[in-house]
C-alpha cells in the first residue's frame, strides 16, 4: 500500500527489507538526510576524509541493528549476527574492516546469563573476523518495552581496492556469482520460531564474509559490485541492484543452489527459497572473463567453496529480474512488499 | 523431502509440452479454467505459458480463498481484533489484504489490535489453552482443504471446554463455484466464450473426492481432468484435457491418482458434517452471491461461533467499478484488459480480488508476467 506519511502508522512491512521498507527509506530519511554519500545508496558509505587533514585512505561505514527473536536459533545468536552483519556490509564495499561499535538496548529483567552467552559469542566473532569492537552504549528499558535484548552495531574498515566494488560499476552482460545455497538462515530462524523438525539439522549461514572478500579482492579479478542477500533475499537484493544499475537480469533456476531441507520447508510452507534471508552469503557483479577466476579465488575460501554463477545482467529496458525456469519457461522475479507470508495452499 | 525435482524435470515436461504440441488441432484455440489458485500459481511459477502451443489458453478460476474472501469478511476479522481483550489468529496471507475502508489486519495490529499468524489452526486452539485470560478468534478461511483441520479444533475445544476459543468461520465449498461458473459460461446472453474443460483441484478433491465434479461433465459436457501442483502434474493434465477434447469427450479424468480418490477422505467429510452446516448463501468477491456455496457452524458448537459470541456492525463495501475482476474471474477478460492493472492496483495495493493473493491470476500475472505486458505495450 502507498506510503502516506500524514495519517499512516508504521507497520511491519516497513521492517522487511521489501518494496515497502525502500519506500519509507527514500521517501523519508533519504529525503531528509539527503547528501551524496546517503544518494550513491550502498550498504555502506566510503567517506573520503577531506586532504585537509592529511592524505588518509578511504573509510567504509556501515550501521545494522538487531531485533531477531529467538535470540538464539541453530548455527548461532544475536551477539554473533551483529558482529557478522556489520563486518559483512562494511567488507562489500571491497573494505577490510577494523573497528565496529555495539550498542545494547535491554529489556529490564533480562537474564543476565543470557546477556554473557550474547557477549561472550559478539566477542569471538569479533576475534575471529579480526575486528575489535572499541566503544559502545547501555540502556536499559522497563519491562514490555523490548524484546528481551536489540544491538546496534556501526562498522568502520578501510577501503582495500579501487576503483571500489560498487552498483555503478555494473555493466551489461556480467556475470552474476553466488557463494553458496540460499535460504539457510531464514528457514532456520523459522524452524526454532515454529518448532519444526528436520532430518538433518540445519543452520543457519550467518558468518563474517570479510575473509572471503579479502581473497576475492586480493586475486587480482575485477570485480564490479558485491551485496549481501540479507532480508529480502535474492529476489529483493538483485531487483534492487538491476534498479540502481539500470540493467536487467537474467538467472537460471537450475544453477542457483538451495539444500533439500529449505526446498522442503518451502513447498510445506508456501514460500519462494528467493525471497529468503541470508547472512552469510554475498552476490558478485564481474565482467564475464573474470568469472572463472574469480570463483577459483572464491572456491579456494572456505565460504566460497560453493561458489557458482547464477545469470548475467541484461540490457532490459525495464530492469526486470527474469528467471528462466527448470522447465524451461521464463519467468519474472519480483520483490515482495513486506515479508513473505506463508500461503494457505 | 522427496518428490519435488522429479514433478519438475525439464526433460520431461519439455517432452510432455512436445507431445500437447503435436496433438493440438491447428485452427482452433483450447481454453481451459485452472479452478484452483495453486493451479495458477504453479503456471506462472515454472513459466509454462512459454512451452505450451500458443492456442492452449489457460484462464485462471476464482479457487484462491484469499481472494474471493469478500471486504466485509475482512472488516469483520479487523473488528474482531480490535475488540478488547480479543487476539484474532489467522493464516499469513489474509495478513495485507485490505477490507473495504482500505485497511488491512497488518495495519490495525500496528494500530493496536492484537493479530496474531498462524501456521495451523492447531497453534491457535493451542495459544488460547496457554493464554487462558485472552479471548482468541481463530479467523478460519479456504475451501473443502482447510475445512477438516477446522472441524477438528472445534471439537477439541468442547471436549476441553475452552471458555476463550472462537471461530471466525468463512469455509467455501467448491462444488456450487464449479456450477455457478458453469452457468455464467453457457448462457447464451453471457460475454464469456465458452471454456473447453477445467483442470481440476488437487488437496480440495483429496477431501471430496472425484464425484462432485461429475456434475461438470455430465450436466454441461465439459472434461475435467484432476491434478496435482507440480508442472508435471500441470502438463499431463492439460495433455489429458486437449485428447478428451478432440476426442468429442467430456468425463472426469483423476491425474492425482497418487492422492485422489473416487470417494475421497470419508473421515474428514464425517467430520465437517458433524461440525459445520450449509449457510443458506454466502457472498464470493468477483463473483457475487452463491447460494449454499459456505458453511457455518453447527448449532451444536454454537457457543465457540465468534459471529454468534461477539458483535459486530457488518458492513457493506462496495467493489471499485473498473475492476475487471468479475469478468476476469470467468475468463471473459485477461488481466490485461482491466484498466486498473499494473497502475492503481497491483499487490502493493490491490483494488480487486484476483490482486489481494499471490494465487490470484492478477497478481500472478503482475509478479511473474509483466514481462509480456511491457514487451506487448
Amino acid at each position: 500500500m502507498k506510503l502516506d506519511l500524514e495519517k499512516g502508522r508504521v507497520d511491519l512491512t516497513h521492517g522487511s527489507g521489501g518494496r515497502a521498507m525502500h519506500d519509507l527509506i527514500s521517501n523519508l530519511f533519504a529525503k531528509h538526510f539527503d547528501n551524496p554519500l546517503l544518494a550513491e545508496g550502498n550498504d555502506q558509505a566510503i567517506c573520503k576524509i577531506p586532504e585537509s587533514y592529511g592524505s588518509n585512505p578511504c573509510l567504509s561505514v556501515s550501521t545494522d541493528s538487531f531485533v531477531i527473536s529467538p535470540l538464539f536459533f541453530p548455527g548461532g545468536n544475536i551477539g554473533n549476527l551483529a558482529v557478522h552483519g556489520t563486518v559483512n556490509d562494511v567488507a562489500l564495499a571491497g573494505a577490510k574492516p577494523l573497528w565496529l561499535t555495539a550498542g545494547f538496548i535491554l529489556e529490564e529483567g533480562f537474564p543476565l546469563v543470557d546477556l554473557t552467552k550474547i557477549v561472550a559469542s559478539m566477542a569471538q566473532a569479533a576475534q575471529e573476523a579480526d575486528v575489535q569492537i572499541v566503544t559502545g552504549d547501555t540502556k536499559v528499558v522497563p519491562k514490555g518495552k523490548a524484546d528481551g535484548l536489540f544491538i546496534n552495531t556501526t562498522g568502520v574498515g578501510v577501503v582495500l581496492v579501487d576503483p571500489l566494488p560498487s552498483v555503478r560499476q555494473i555493466e551489461v552482460g556480467d556475470a552474476i556469482i553466488i557463494n553458496g545455497p540460499i535460504g539457510d538462515h531464514a528457514v532456520a530462524i523459522m524452524a526454532a520460531r515454529e518448532n519444526l523438525k528436520f532430518d538433518e539439522e540445519l543452520l543457519s549461514d550467518c558468518a563474517s564474509l570479510n575473509g572471503l572478500i579479502e581473497a576475492m579482492v586480493q586475486s587480482g579479478t575485477v570485480i564490479h559490485a558485491m551485496r549481501d542477500p540479507t532480508r529480502g533475499g535474492l529476489s529483493a537484493t538483485l531487483n534492487e541492484m538491476a534498479t540502481s544499475a539500470k540493467v536487467g537480469i537474467h538467472l537460471d533456476e537450475a544453477a542457483i543452489p538451495v539444500r533439500p531441507a529449505v526446498k522442503g520447508v518451502c513447498e510445506i510452507l508456501g514460500l519462494d527459497p528467493l525471497n529468503l534471508a541470508n547472512e552469510g552469503k554475498l552476490i558478485a557483479f564481474c565482467p564475464q572473463d573474470q568469472a572463472e577466476p574469480l570463483l577459483q579465488a572464491m572456491r579456494a575460501h572456505p565460504l566460497g567453496c560453493e561458489a557458482v554463477v547464477i545469470g548475467h545482467t541484461t540490457d532490459n529496458p525495464h530492469c526486470f529480474v527474469e528467471m528462466k525456469t527448470k522447465l524451461g519457461g521464463v519467468r519474472m522475479v519480483d520483490w515482495l512488499t513486506g515479508d513473505q507470508l506463508p500461503r494457505i495452499c | 523431502m522427496k518428490y519435488i525435482e522429479e514433478f519438475r524435470d525439464q526433460t520431461t515436461g519439455q517432452k510432455l509440452a512436445a507431445v500437447i504440441a503435436q496433438e493440438v488441432q491447428e485452427g482452433r484455440e483450447y481454453r481451459f479454467m485452472e479452478f484452483c489458485g495453486g493451479h495458477t500459481h504453479a503456471i506462472f511459477r515454472f513459466g509454462l505459458p512459454d512451452i505450451l502451443p500458443t492456442n492452449i489458453r489457460m484462464i485462471h478460476g476464482p479457487g484462491c480463498p484469499v481472494c474471493v474472501l469478500p471486504m466485509s469478511r475482512i472488516d469483520q476479522a479487523i473488528a474482531f481484533a480490535k475488540l478488547p481483550n480479543v487476539t484474532l489468529c489467522c493464516y499469513g496471507d489474509m495478513m495485507r489484504v485490505p477490507g473495504g475502508q482500505r485497511t488491512s489486519l497488518i495495519k490495525a495490529k500496528a494500530e493496536g489490535a492484537d493479530v496474531k499468524m498462524v501456521l495451523s489452526p492447531h497453534d491457535a486452539l493451542t495459544f488460547a489453552q496457554e493464554n487462558p485470560h485472552r479471548e482468541v478468534v481463530f479467523f478460519a478461511i479456504g475451501f473443502e482443504t482447510t475445512t477438516p483441520p477446522t472441524a477438528v479444533i472445534l471439537k477439541q475445544a468442547a471436549q476441553l471446554g475452552l471458555k476463550n476459543f472462537s471461530v471466525s468461520c468463512n469455509h467455501v465449498l467448491t462444488p456450487p463455484a464449479l456450477k455457478w461458473l458453469l452457468d455464467s459460461c453457457t448462457s447464451e446472453q453471457g460475454d464469456t466464450p465458452p471454456l473447453d474443460g477445467f483442470v481440476g483441484p488437487s488437496h480440495v478433491s483429496a477431501i471430496i473426492g472425484t464425484k462432485p465434479y461429475e456434475i461438470a461433465s455430465r450436466d454441461y459436457g465439459k472434461p475435467v481432468v484432476i491434478t496435482g501442483f507440480e508442472p508435471l502434474d500441470v502438463l499431463q493434465a492439460i495433455l489429458m484435457l486437449v485428447r478428451q477434447v478432440n476426442a468429442g469427450e467430456s468425463k472426469v479424468e483423476n491425474e492425482y491418482s497418487r492422492a485422489v480418490t473416487q470417494d475421497g477422505n470419508i473421515k474428514a467429510q464425517k467430520l465437517m458434517h458433524e461440525v459445520f452446516d450449509l449457510r443458506d448463501s454466502f457472498e464470493w468477491r468477483g463473483l457475487g452471491v452463491i447460494p449454499h456455496s459456505a458453511l457455518k457452524i453447527r448449532e451444536s458448537y454454537a457457543t465457540y461461533d465468534a459471529e454468534r459470541r461477539y458483535d459486530v456492525p457488518v458492513t457493506a463495501p462496495q467493489e471499485n467499478p473498473a475492476c475487471q475482476c468479475p469478468a476476469i474471474l470467468r475468463g471473459a477478460k485477461e488481466p490485461y484488459d482491466c484498466k486498473l492493472f499494473g497502475k492503481v492496483c497491483t499487490p502493493d495495493n490491490p483494488m480487486g480480488a484476483c490482486m489481494v493473493s499471490s494465487e490470484g491470476g492478477c497478481a500472478a500475472a503482475y509478479s511473474y508476467g509483466r514481462k509480456r505486458l511491457k514487451e506487448a505495450s
